[in-house]
């Protein structure tokens, strides 16, 4: 080919073109197969595949949350329930101006620059398109009414409504009831995930959180048509859910509240039982939160206010303080004394306001000085002599008295729903070589026969061992529900403990008019509280040292911190023919059994048994809370 | 004077030195070339219905564009081949002119301006649109005046003409476009005989520099690859559109579900369904064989495209019509290739199927190009 060519070689050029061009059809037919092959991997061969996959971008698997069930006192009033509430919702494909929604939304609800940036946060967070984001959620209906009348301004905004719980009575049931909460992920561990699909609360504490199953309900199933923003189209298949059961309490609203009232002020807890039943009708602790406050999500501030706070409001001390039960277990340690023989029913002895044991110089005092004089069974246990019962505990050793006491529910969770109780502490020997790896001393013998030393028991573990006197050792578990649907809960289960047999049944009719005289003759520590009262009562009050006095220390009530002061108790229960009601006073830090404890334990007897014919106080209580 | 010219001049000449011409001839049109794309607008609008949730409003608006287009394929198609070629460098230098403007004060969204506003009338158009036929144009003018095949200098010529609008339409950005302008242009450089040596070294080139493209890319474009080479990495997000055409295109199966029965399409699964995805819809719709019966349409047009090359007169004529066709030939690869996940996203609709005006009118424009070329034939070579 020569460079200096001038003309153009037109048949060169044509022939060069014609072979150009059959190249560049080669190269489009080769093309045209890759397509056509493609074409026919994607819809012969992966046809199946991608079928599957367009089923399942629109049919859809919707999870319908059941309706938790809920709970009632015994008389059919409203504990737990479940409110609407309005969420806002916000498509941000189905907004022109996402921004400008928000800048709207944020002039009307008047947020302040944190909800604004946590808003935001949501409105952009990654999502499938059309999938709603959630904004704000429990709107008010001021917050509602804003925005629908601005609806026009924005677009891609929804408000959805959802049942959530709320807890009329508030912190009143807060410790019985327990409280709902978001679901956490660790949660979703411990129960069938499939059932939580569309639920967003689950019980955290209390009986939500105990009878998290029956109230929740099965989970329904929908399958849908939607179209990609996720309207549902059509209804292809339904089962829909089942509701949670309601629960029916034995609780008594009235008395709860009537034992809140009078607990007010105080630190501690009030547990009354039925004794023919085993049922709580009042379990309080105080002080108290507002359960409500979990179910919406509590701030941090609050959060951390409730935990730290020395007065422990989180704390169900009801079930989970563990208290010395002192002077109330008396009757129990007679009881003992009576069943092995080591005294009888007339058995005195003298008192010089101390006891001593052999080789041992230590005084172990009565809590008055100088003593009781000539003390009965009757006596000790109606003036709350400690003498007599140093005495008795030393006869009896510790290998008596703890078997004994385990058979009324002591160092046991005898509760039939309520698992989270503590089981409080009855000592023994064995117990002290595992957990403290020393041997028993006999003086240790001597704390536990009033009551103290090692010996811990729940408010809870008090009124049960109450109920069980006014049963003459009849066993009914104490327990917090009456009914799960219609269904009742039956009286003796698999786990009962057996009943107490005496060898002599007179030894109960002993003790029990011995508290009976506590409360109602001149000498008893609990007389005051008998002043004006139309019924008989048996009980016995109680003192327990928070802190050991030294030898020769005089316990003076002055000069001790408040938080080292005695807590006051009283246990008892009431008529004393076919007893209604037992019941355990715990007051912290306040002093004296008979000056605290008892005339509390006196209104709640009374707010029980005295029936008024006006509109039940706690109904009043509600509609002055709202 | 040209020879043309003189025998036009003698009175009632013009049929005795012309061969025997049809009715369609008469009037400058490619009979077969029309009947072609008259079937696939006539079943792009039928696909366009469903696609666009059964919109007889897009249906006849789309149609309207078809109408205009058709208008403008056949004014371009009674203009003599020889005055296209006269005004190829007027063409190329008004549409370089244009695109400047577009840098300067274009309109567009999303951070790309490709736009401009004619002030008075209101009309938009996208200048670069006219570069996809000027800048073919321009360079089969420049390098049918040289011996062919081109030497280095005119390799080098050809090289700035193509580089400056190429350049100026990447820079708005619209890397697609500017990729199609520059191919159309290389289509003619190839076809005029560029040796294989040297093509081989170029494709060599092409490929070493392929990361070097990499840095110059914007952030959506990079991010538009990685989507490609890894879908599923963000299924919701960019990897979304492409997932739901395969799913589309595969649950379609061989026979398709049905014209207005595909649920990807017709609840709105699919993204960008009547634009630049309408194929998917078609693919699920009518299937495997829909897909085929439209493929072989395209490759009718491209066959009659070729013989049209083939068959032209001059050099000039060959190029143009040898690139035109195989431009066309690249929209439909790279559309259908991008939708069923066999190259990256880019915004290329599906030639005269997809609703959009621009790209239909620059389109028959072009077979308006092609029909002049093949219809003013003469019996006298010049």
């Amino acid at each position: 080919m020569s460079e200096k060519r001038t003309f153009k070689n037109l048949d060169l050029e044509f022939r060069l073109f014609k072979e150009r061009m059959f190249v560049a059809f080669a190269i489009v037919i080769v093309l045209i197969f890759v397509l056509i092959s493609r074409m026919v991997y994607l819809q012969v061969y992966q046809h199946d595949i991608y079928t599957t996959k367009s089923d399942k971008n629109r049919m859809h698997v919707r999870a319908i949350p059941p309706t938790r069930g809920l709970i009632l006192d015994r008389k059919g009033r409203m504990l737990a329930e479940n409110l609407p509430s309005y969420n806002l919702m916000f498509v941000r494909e189905q907004a022109k101006d996402i921004q400008g929604v928000l800048d709207v939304l944020a002039e009307i609800l008047e947020l302040d620059k944190k909800q604004k940036t946590d808003m935001a946060e949501q409105a952009y967070s990654q999502r499938r398109p059309f999938h709603s984001a959630l904004l704000l959620s429990q709107l008010n209906e001021k917050q509602i009414a804003k925005i629908s009348v601005n609806r026009y301004r924005l677009s891609g905004v929804e408000i959805e409504a959802q049942l959530i719980r709320h807890y009329p009575y508030g912190p009143m049931t807060a410790h019985v009831l327990g409280y709902v909460s978001r679901i956490s992920e660790k949660d979703l561990t411990n129960v069938d995930r499939s059932q939580y699909a569309g639920t967003y609360y689950i019980g955290k504490s209390g009986i939500e959180r105990q009878y998290e199953e029956t109230l929740h309900g099965r989970v329904g199933v929908q399958t849908v048509e939607t179209n990609a923003r996720g309207r549902i189209l059509s209804v292809l298949d339904e089962t829909l859910p089942q509701p949670g059961e309601s629960l029916t309490l034995h609780l008594d609203a009235d008395l709860q509240y009537a034992a809140i009232r009078a607990l007010s002020g105080f630190r501690g807890a009030i547990v009354a039982i039925e004794p023919s039943t085993g049922g709580i009708l009042a379990m309080v602790s105080t002080p108290s939160f507002d359960p409500n406050l979990f179910v919406s999500g509590i701030d941090s501030k609050t959060y951390r206010q409730l935990i730290t706070s020395r007065d422990l409001p989180m704390f169900n001390r009801s079930i989970r303080g563990n208290y010395p039960p002192a002077s109330t277990i008396k009757a129990f340690m007679a009881l003992a004394g009576l069943e092995a023989g080591v005294i009888n029913r007339n058995t005195s002895i003298e008192d010089p306001g101390w006891f001593q044991l052999p080789n041992d110089k230590r005084f172990y005092r009565n809590w008055k000085r100088g003593g009781h004089g000539t003390v009965n069974l009757n006596r000790a246990i109606v003036v709350s002599n400690d003498t007599y019962f140093y005495h008795l505990a030393f006869n009896l050793g510790i290998d008596r008295i703890h078997p004994f006491m385990e058979r009324f529910g002591f160092g046991v969770n005898t509760s039939l729903d309520l698992p989270q109780a503590s089981a409080g502490l009855m000592p023994s020997r064995e117990w002290k070589k595992g957990a403290r790896k020393s041997p028993w001393f006999p003086g240790e013998t001597l704390s536990v026969g009033i009551g103290q030393g090692y010996w811990q028991a729940t408010p809870l573990q008090i009124a049960t061992s109450m109920a069980l006197l006014a049963n003459r050792g009849k066993w009914v578990q104490p327990r917090i529900v009456k009914q799960v649907g219609d269904e009742d809960i039956p009286l003796k289960q698999d786990g009962t403990p057996d009943d107490i047999v005496l060898s002599d049944p007179t030894h109960w009719d002993q003790v029990i008019q011995a508290m009976v005289d506590v409360v109602h003759s001149r000498h008893g520590t609990a007389r005051k509280m008998s002043r004006g009262v139309d019924y008989i009562i048996a009980g016995k009050t109680g003192t327990a040292q928070v802190k050991s006095i030294k030898q020769g220390e005089v316990y003076d009530e002055n000069k001790i911190a408040e938080r080292y002061r005695d807590h006051a108790l009283f246990a008892g229960f009431a008529p004393r023919d076919n007893p209604k009601i037992a019941l355990a006073v715990v007051v912290e830090n306040s002093g004296g059994g008979s000056s605290t404890a008892a005339p509390i334990a006196r209104m709640v007897f009374d707010a029980y048994l005295k029936k008024t014919d006006e509109k039940s106080s706690s109904e009043k209580a509600v509609k002055g809370s709202q | 004077m040209n020879t043309n010219d003189f025998l036009h001049r003698l009175p009632g000449a013009t049929h005795a030195f012309q061969r025997p011409v049809g009715w369609f001839e008469r009037v400058y049109l490619d009979f077969w070339m029309l009947m072609i794309l008259f079937i696939i607008m006539g079943s792009g609008l039928f696909v366009l219905y469903s696609a666009a949730g059964e919109s007889l409003q897009d249906v006849q608006r789309q149609g309207m564009r078809f109408l205009f287009a058709l208008a403008v394929m056949f004014g371009i198609a009674q203009v003599e081949p020889r005055n296209l070629r006269r005004w190829s460098p007027l063409f190329y230098i008004g549409g370089t002119i244009l695109l400047l403007c577009v840098l300067l004060f274009g309109v567009g969204a999303k951070g790309a301006q490709r736009w401009i506003q004619i002030p008075v009338v209101g009309v938009r158009f996208q200048p670069s649109e006219i570069m996809k036929l000027a800048m073919p144009m321009m360079v089969a003018w420049f390098l049918s005046s040289q011996t062919l095949p081109p030497k280095w200098k005119h390799l080098f010529v050809s090289a700035v003409i193509i580089t400056v609008p190429v350049l100026l339409i990447a820079r708005q950005p619209d890397l697609g476009t500017s990729l199609l302008v520059a191919a159309a242009a290389i289509f003619v450089v190839l076809l005029a005989g560029l040796s294989w040596k040297l093509i081989g070294s170029f494709i060599a080139l092409g490929i070493a520099a392929l990361p070097a493209l990499w840095y110059v890319m914007h952030d959506y474009q990079r991010q538009r690859v990685l989507t490609f080479l890894n879908p599923e990495s963000d299924p919701l997000g960019s990897g979304w559109n492409i997932i739901q055409s395969k799913t589309a295109i595969g649950s379609g199966g061989i026979y398709g579900k049905g014209w207005l029965e595909g649920t990807q399409s017709q609840l709105e699964f699919l993204p960008e369904r009547h634009t630049d995805f309408i194929i998917a819809v078609l693919a699920e719709e009518f299937g495997f064989v829909g897909v085929c019966v439209v493929l072989t349409l395209y490759m009718a047009v491209i066959g009659r495209g070729l013989f049209i090359a083939l068959n032209a007169q001059d050099t000039y004529g060959r190029l143009v019509a040898g690139s035109i066709t195989l431009t066309f030939f690249v929209y439909v690869f790279v559309n259908i290739g991008m939708v069923s996940g066999l190259l990256p996203v880019v915004g290329v609709p599906l030639p005269l199927v997809s609703f959009g005006g621009t790209s239909s009118v620059t389109l028959l424009a072009g077979f308006g190009i092609l029909m002049s070329i093949h219809t003013h034939r003469s019996l006298v070579r010049n």
